[in-house]
């Protein structure tokens, strides 16, 4: 029967009700929360996908050279250590207030998690299956592209889902420079005391974390039909 | 670059060291937060983790609950914590203000790491040395005590370390919603557009968390003899995926 006189009553999210869930909510603010999410998304792919980039040759430059892998290790370590508040205003005096700020932090914390599953993932792979393929006259290439990252992507992909996972989370603290994408939504839930607002973009963080992940697991088990055919 | 330079002067005043609100303070303030919300989950999490590690039970929920606690973004809780009628931004003695609010979500987040490394470390008991014991005739609890929790110590420990860092973090972060702890300098300085000032703040910030880091580690390597002298890599550590942290339970999900 309120529905009926929707338009005299307060809404869910008006100043006098507060409701944390609320549909209406939702509803009349659908752009703006679409938008939020597009550019937590965007960010989240971004920097994953940079960090990969960054520490894929640094694996590989780790794993050639013994003496560099501890210092690698320390040096990504010690990024990992710095807050997130701590680390975007480090490097805004570099990049300013932009998406970049945020997409280089956030790929130097997934840079971390990404160098060490790549490492450990190439380590598991069993040295009689290197010696066979170089036996059968692969090339160092070859051998890499062919059966060494094949073999690895069992741990890699785990150390992928970490980082994405974490990511999106982290992305959150990109408010601060504006660019956090639902962050945003939950710095301004907070600052006006906006229930719904807040509710409904954490509420999507914790979701798109959890897809991004059912996605990654999704990709992992196309990517290595052999283990499903193991298992059954 | 004139930041850098704002950033100096900032840092090289006194006036901005002392004070209720000064950097020394609010170091106090975030280190005293941090430690309080460690202890609080070392007090609540070690003792269930480390005896269902011991039975061998509960396997995936210990595992499962630091995938969980990593995709909670620590912003949002505090956020709702905060907006929320209980605990909300109540002062709480020299926790300062959103204290208990803070304090919470801080235990909260130091409860995953703690709970799958003190867990992973119970089970990865080597099976034959945990036979051995039984064999001896040790009891329950003299298998606990003198058998599984020595040889899970330094995982133990790592798992702390790892909680020790992220809580320092997340107290950092306490400051996006006016709560206490040194992020206030960086908040403030960037909504001010004083972004020297911001920047001396996260200065300060990160390099507490290297100092802490950098304890941390040390007192993981002095209650591992083994460790000592070994150079890195083949043992697994805080931040290592596999295979302390990877659940092979969890792949077959689904």
């Amino acid at each position: 029967m309120t529905l009926l006189g929707a338009a005299d009553d307060p809404s869910c999210y008006s100043r006098l009700v507060n409701d944390w869930v609320c549909l209406d909510y939702v509803g009349d603010r659908q752009q703006e929360i679409v938008d939020a999410t597009i550019q937590h998304v965007g960010i989240t792919v971004v920097s994953v996908a940079l960090g990969l980039a960054i520490a894929f040759p640094l694996a590989l430059l780790a794993r050639r050279l013994p003496r560099l892998e501890s210092a690698i290790l320390a040096v990504t370590t010690g990024i990992y250590t710095v807050p997130s508040l701590a680390l975007f205003p480090l490097l805004v005096p570099f990049t300013g207030l932009t998406a970049t700020t945020v997409v280089i932090g956030l790929a130097l914390y997934a840079l971390t998690i990404l160098v060490r599953s790549l490492l450990e993932g190439l380590r598991s792979v069993p040295d009689d299956v290197r010696e066979s393929a170089t036996g059968l006259g692969y090339g160092r290439g070859q051998l890499l592209l062919r059966v060494e990252l094949p073999l690895a992507l069992p741990v890699v992909m785990a150390g992928l889902r970490v980082a994405t996972v974490s990511t999106v989370a982290l992305t959150t603290v990109g408010s601060l420079v504006a660019y956090g994408g639902l962050g945003n939504l939950i710095k301004d839930g907070v600052l006006t005391n906006f229930r719904a607002e807040l509710f409904t973009a954490s509420l999507l963080c914790v979701v798109l974390a959890f897809a991004l992940d059912a996605l990654l697991v999704l990709v992992q088990r196309m990517l290595t039909p052999w283990t499903r055919g193991a298992r059954a | 670059m004139t930041v850098f330079g704002d950033m100096w002067r900032y840092l090289s005043d006194g006036a901005n060291w002392s004070g209720s609100d000064g950097i020394a303070a609010l170091l106090g303030q975030q280190l005293l937060l941090t430690l309080t919300a460690l202890l609080m989950a070392m007090v609540i999490g070690l003792p269930v983790a480390l005896w269902l590690g011991h039975l061998g039970r509960g396997g995936f929920l210990a595992i499962n609950i630091s995938n969980v606690g990593r995709a909670i973004p620590t912003f949002a809780l505090l956020a709702l914590l905060v907006v929320a009628p209980w605990p909300g931004t109540d002062e709480l003695g020299p926790y300062g203000r959103a204290g208990l609010a803070t304090l919470l979500a801080l235990t909260l987040f130091a409860l995953p790491p703690i709970i799958t490394n003190s867990y992973v470390a119970m089970r990865e008991v080597a099976p034959d040395v945990r036979e051995a014991a039984r064999g001896m005739g040790m009891t329950g609890w003299q298998r606990f005590w003198r058998v599984e929790l020595p040889l899970g110590l330094p995982l133990v420990v790592s798992g702390l370390r790892l909680a020790l860092v992220q809580v320092w973090a997340t107290a950092t972060i306490a400051a996006l919603v006016a709560g206490p702890g040194l992020g206030q300098i960086i908040t403030d300085g960037f909504f001010r557009s004083n972004y020297g000032k911001g920047i001396a703040g996260a200065l300060v910030v990160a390099a507490v968390a290297l100092v802490l880091e950098l304890l941390a580690a040390l007192a993981q390597r002095a209650v591992d003899p083994s460790r000592r002298g070994t150079p890195t890599g083949g043992r697994a550590d805080a931040l290592s995926v596999a295979p302390a942290t990877v659940d092979p339970t969890a792949e077959t999900v689904g």
